[in-house]
């Protein structure tokens, strides 16, 4: 039910503490490259039940919210 | 010129962060509350729906569950409360640097002369819809000239709003409040005040201020003048707020306790914990209070000044006793019990010596207090106990020091 789905994402951390994240890896292996990242904000997830970093990311074309909370990332599923 | 100042409340605090984790949970009636098991079965918050069943903060689980059968009891998860009360800092920091916190979801910040974002009212509105945005609950804002009524203004209107007392309005919006909303009116005082017909805060800011000092002291003055907006206390800045003012711990038992011998494992308990914690700050402590409550929920509290200023368990633990017996008659069993030390001074300034007590005898034993802080730091809280404790180790097998979790600062 919970619509809430950490993912493995790999990330560029720069030397000013920036955190970049460039691919996000599915549960079954699939892997999706990050084109762009559009904005990037504090924010909570009504949908998945999170808070933490926004990260709007344009993935194949369409845009999705990445969280970083704390020092996992996740996605809101669909449902 | 008049200060600008908020108090931000959060709305249901630890209800809102649960339900925003659990969305499944968002419809239902839901209660953050300990563990039954351990009997620490009282809410700690509920939700909106929740309220609207007549569930109070601080009743028992299964009375709660009288109220509503399909409640939802969540235990409460202390760690996340602390993340949610910091990311809120972070945004008040972004305002001003002065913000005092009062307990865990509550501020009041001074944002005098900060014209940066608009006004006062502005700068509330800002703060409620980031908050909502960003960490996802919502807060209540009051804005006023003085902590006050700014601190009433947080629950006028709630959730998610913010309500503004000036000084053309405070009149149709702060005096017809009950006076118990009064900061530091509580159940006694507000009944104290209606037997004088004394009904509203507006009651208390017209009756004339001897009349309220020859019958409440300077307790009277001081409330009077809260009623009248008069209040000047300034919000402490950042960093300041986290000076101690009181050092106490308190457990709710697996039984009731039925004697005194019960009551004084758990007392020592509690007053080698309060102790270290102070030797840790390095105060000493001129006065100690004790909490009591029974098996009825009936609670009380007392306190005394001790003779010399102290940071010995044993000192703690013979005055805690004290005024326990002189103040409890076991016409019930007990359910919880609290030992407090306040009035610090720093372990480092000279006191004055008394003629009569063993002092020599009262130094060694700050030493080897010390060493038992030491013993428990290398191999735990329970590397070396007192005798006393050892009569039921089920009973004071907690080790409230490394257990405790939140402690509300008092106003003053």
């Amino acid at each position: 039910m919970s619509s809430k789905i950490y993912v493995d994402v790999t990330a560029q951390f720069d030397a000013d503490g920036n955190i970049l994240p460039l691919s996000i890896q599915w549960e079954d292996g699939r892997r999706f490259e990050i084109d762009k990242v559009l904005d990037v904000r504090p924010a909570a997830s009504l949908k998945a039940g999170g808070c933490g970093v926004r990260y709007t990311c344009r993935i194949l074309g369409q845009l999705r919210y990445l969280f970083l909370e704390e020092n996992r990332w996740f996605v809101e599923g669909k449902n | 010129m008049d200060r600008w100042i908020l108090h931000v409340d959060m709305n249901n605090f630890y209800a809102s962060v649960e339900c925003l984790y659990r969305p499944e949970l968002r419809e239902l009636p839901v209660a953050v509350g300990g563990d039954p098991q351990q009997r620490h079965g009282i809410v700690l918050a509920k939700n909106q729906i929740a309220k609207a069943y007549g569930i109070k903060t601080g009743e028992a689980l299964w009375q709660a569950r009288q109220k509503c059968p399909h409640i939802v009891f969540v235990p409460p998860n202390f760690e996340r409360y602390l993340r949610f009360s910091r990311m809120a800092r972070d945004i008040y920091y972004q305002y001003t640097n002065q913000i005092e916190p009062f307990g865990i979801d509550e501020a009041w910040l001074d944002v005098t002369g900060n014209t940066m974002f608009g006004s006062a009212e502005d700068i509330a509105q800002d703060i409620r819809k980031r908050i909502k945005a960003e960490l996802g609950v919502t807060v209540s804002v009051g804005v006023s000239w003085n902590k006050i009524f700014a601190k009433l203004g947080s629950d006028v209107k709630k959730p998610d709003d913010v309500t503004v007392i000036n000084r053309e309005n405070y009149q149709q919006v702060a005096w017809p409040l009950p006076a118990g909303e009064l900061l530091y009116v509580g159940k006694q005082t507000g009944k104290r005040l209606q037997t004088y017909g004394i009904y509203t805060i507006g009651d208390i800011a017209k009756t004339p201020v001897e009349y309220l000092r020859d019958r409440f002291g300077k307790w009277g003055e001081t409330l009077w003048s809260f009623a009248n907006g008069y209040d000047t206390s300034p919000v402490a800045e950042c960093g300041e707020e986290s000076f101690v003012k009181s050092i106490g711990n308190s457990t709710t038992t697996y039984r009731d306790l039925e004697n005194e011998e019960d009551v004084k494992m758990i007392v020592y308990v509690l007053a080698e914990s309060v102790a270290a914690r102070m030797r840790e700050h390095g105060f000493k402590a001129n006065t100690v209070s004790i909490s009591v409550r029974d098996s009825q929920l009936f609670s009380y509290e007392k306190q005394c000044k001790m003779e010399q200023p102290t940071m010995l368990a044993s000192e703690l633990a013979r005055y805690a006793m004290k005024l326990f017996r002189e103040s409890y008659h076991w016409r019930r069993g007990i359910r919880s019990i609290g030992v407090q030390a306040t009035d610090f001074i720093p372990a480092t300034e000279p006191v004055q010596l008394d003629f009569f007590a063993d002092n020599k005898r009262r130094e060694k034993e700050e030493k080897i207090e010390k060493a038992v802080d030491r013993l428990r730091q290398r191999f735990g809280p329970f590397a070396v106990q007192r005798a006393v404790v050892l009569q039921d180790t089920k009973l004071t097998g907690f080790a409230p020091k490394t257990d405790h979790v939140i402690h509300p600062v008092s106003y003053f």
